[in-house]
């Protein structure tokens, strides 16, 4: 600690200098923090899938239709104890940039299914007594200021109704926490049945089926039952566990975690250059006083780290303020009004941005700090 | 302007004894190689500085002054020959010893100062204190004495940018005097300054000596300076004499 004064004040040596490195050390953690939130936001459905459900689609494309008479059969498949279906809806709140992701569901069985989605007693009565009553998660319910009771009117984009209108209106019955931080609460569910005898086609069809399995453990043989059953059909299906279909959804968009690590690799590597090169610079200003410090009897290992020290306190603080502001950009929410439904900073990223900080630290401080070691004070002061 | 006060004990090793050999240089040999040219710096100088001296190390340029201020201060080592400094053969010591070795005995006064442009007048002061395990109160009490022995108690806050040349030098001798060493070592002090500077520093380092007792070696080009010592000896040629280089 009695050495801290000494370097503090070779950082402010250069306020200019030690600014502009401070910011782009800054920059680089903020953009750390900020994508590992949208990694973790893409990445987080495959992370809560749960173990012990599995998801069926047609064999082509979730956007091929399954007819609902699979219900049934799929009941009856050995393994599986729960089935619960639903069909993507896709409207417009209001604006087309309001997305959300709105489903048909068959409520009881859904909501047994997605036992983390809690839900007071009296809304859930509620909601399955109501044919055209919806549900919604709490964070969809603050986003868009709704309450309990409110007539939420949404424009089709893929359903339109029988009578040719686009216009479905659903009262709100209830409003549903996560059982975890990470638990989705951005969905907006509302029943099958109300989409199913008010559409103009494809009646008796679902997107998916959610199925509940007696053993995780026997996950691939029953998921392989289940394809068996609807082999040479006409609609033949695939099934795969839920962590597989999240999977499969998020690598729609690309390969999210292997494009952020990229980005994040360059940056890094490009702050490694300009923190490395002050660093050089700062400690080539100074010979003659490292060199004075040795006079006075500074031993070689006492320099070396107060050099290390030096480039530490400055990852230190760039890295803290970085990861300060990409946590108060994070805490205001999705970025993208509901493409990132959950959009947090994973509790990793504190312990891996002190690494990374240490790292840096390190990795810009080591051979300046070396050099200022193996400084021979004869030659450093006839320099000066 | 110099001040007499009472000097606290840091608790660095003393010397026991008045009148005693404090520093004896048994033929000492420093060679340099410059390519495939050798040039020899020292050519076996003795020398004994008897502690509470004040010595005068004159020569042209090029003759070893430095060189043997280096080797008296534990900055370069004889390439032949023998250092002994308070009773530490220093000609023979690890890098790591001499610099605790420094630490504890040396005091060392540099042509332009070399104060720590970014730290306060005290904070330079303090800096060979951050080597001992003296707490901050004790550190801040032997930096308030250094200061005011230099007559500059009112300066301790400011920044060497603030201060003349005179006041620097000044708070470089008071860096070097702080931690009580047993030798002051001091190459060109006066070298850089106007005539009244001169003048103070040497009247410093005159009390330091008289006053304090301390063993001071000071290099100098300048005779007026020289005079001030209470001896003088002449290097040239990297060879000792006693009389002056005609």
């Amino acid at each position: 600690m009695k050495f801290l004064p000494l370097i503090w004040s070779n950082l402010r040596r250069k306020r200019v200098r030690t600014i502009f490195t401070l910011l782009s050390i800054l920059v680089a953690f903020l953009l750390f923090g900020y994508l590992v939130a949208v990694r973790n936001a893409f990445e987080i459905g495959v992370q809560i899938a749960g173990v012990d459900r599995l998801v069926t689609t047609d064999k082509v494309s979730i956007v091929v239709a399954l007819p609902l008479s699979y219900t049934d059969r799929i009941a009856q498949v050995p393994g599986v104890t729960d089935v619960a279906y639903a069909t993507w809806f896709g409207g417009i709140y209001q604006d087309p940039k309001n997305f959300f992701a709105q489903m048909a569901v068959n409520p009881e069985r859904y909501l047994r299914l997605y036992p983390e989605f809690r839900i007071p007693a009296d809304q859930k009565k509620a909601w399955f007594a109501d044919r055209t009553g919806a549900i919604c998660g709490r964070y969809l319910a603050n986003r868009f200021h709704w309450k309990i009771g409110d007539r939420i009117p949404i424009q089709a984009t893929v359903w339109p109704k029988k009578d040719g209108s686009s216009s479905w209106e659903f009262t709100l019955d209830g409003i549903y926490d996560g059982a975890e931080k990470t638990t989705d609460t951005t969905q907006f569910l509302f029943h099958w049945k109300y989409l199913d005898e008010s559409r103009s086609r494809r009646a008796g069809t679902v997107n998916w089926y959610i199925i509940r399995i007696a053993s995780p453990a026997e996950a691939p043989q029953v998921a392989d039952r289940i394809d068996a059953v609807f082999a040479n059909s006409d609609n033949e299906t695939k099934t795969s566990t839920e962590k597989a279909f999240m999977q499969g959804f998020a690598k729609q968009v690309g390969d999210i975690g292997a494009i952020i690590t990229a980005i994040l690799g360059v940056v890094f590597f490009v702050i490694l250059l300009v923190a490395g090169n002050t660093m050089m610079q700062s400690v080539r200003e100074r010979i003659t006083e490292l060199a004075v410090l040795k006079t006075l009897g500074y031993p070689n290992g006492l320099i070396l780290a107060l050099v290390l020290a030096e480039s530490l306190v400055l990852a230190a603080l760039g890295g803290a303020l970085g990861l300060g502001l990409a946590w108060l950009l994070i805490s205001r929410g999705d970025p993208t009004n509901g493409m990132l439904p959950i959009f947090v900073m994973p509790w990793w990223s504190g312990p891996t941005g002190a690494l990374f900080i240490v790292l840096l630290g390190l990795a810009t401080g080591t051979l300046p700090a070396l050099q200022a070691m193996r400084l021979r004070v004869v030659q450093a002061l006839r320099r000066g | 302007m110099t001040q007499t006060t009472a000097w606290p004990h840091s608790g660095s090793t003393q010397f026991s004894g008045t009148g005693e050999t404090l520093v004896r240089v048994q033929d000492a040999h420093k060679v340099y190689t410059r390519g495939s040219e050798r040039i020899d710096v020292l050519q076996g100088v003795n020398l004994d500085v008897p502690r509470g001296d004040f010595l005068a190390l004159m020569g042209p340029s090029g003759s070893g002054k430095t060189t043997l201020l280096n080797i008296l201060a534990g900055l370069d080592r004889p390439t032949q020959g023998a250092v002994d400094v308070g009773g530490d053969r220093i000609d023979s010591m690890s890098e790591g010893q001499l610099a605790r070795w420094r630490s504890r005995h040396v005091g060392f006064v540099f042509q332009l100062y070399n104060l720590l442009p970014t730290l306060t007048a005290e904070r330079n002061v303090e800096l060979p204190l951050l080597l001992t395990p003296l707490s901050s109160g004790d550190r801040k009490r032997h930096v308030a004495t250094a200061l005011a022995v230099v007559g500059l108690a009112d300066r301790g806050k400011h920044y060497p940018r603030q201060l003349s040349g005179g006041q620097e030098q000044r708070v470089a001798i008071a860096r070097a005097i702080v931690g009580d060493p047993t030798l002051l070592l001091c190459d060109e002090p006066t070298g850089d300054l106007d005539r009244k500077s001169e003048e103070e520093i040497l009247d410093l380092l005159q009390a330091l000596n008289s006053d304090h007792g301390k063993t001071i070696i000071m290099v100098t080009h300048n005779p007026h300076a020289a005079a001030r010592a209470r001896r003088i000896v002449y290097l040239n040629k990297g060879l000792l004499q006693q009389e002056p280089i005609q």
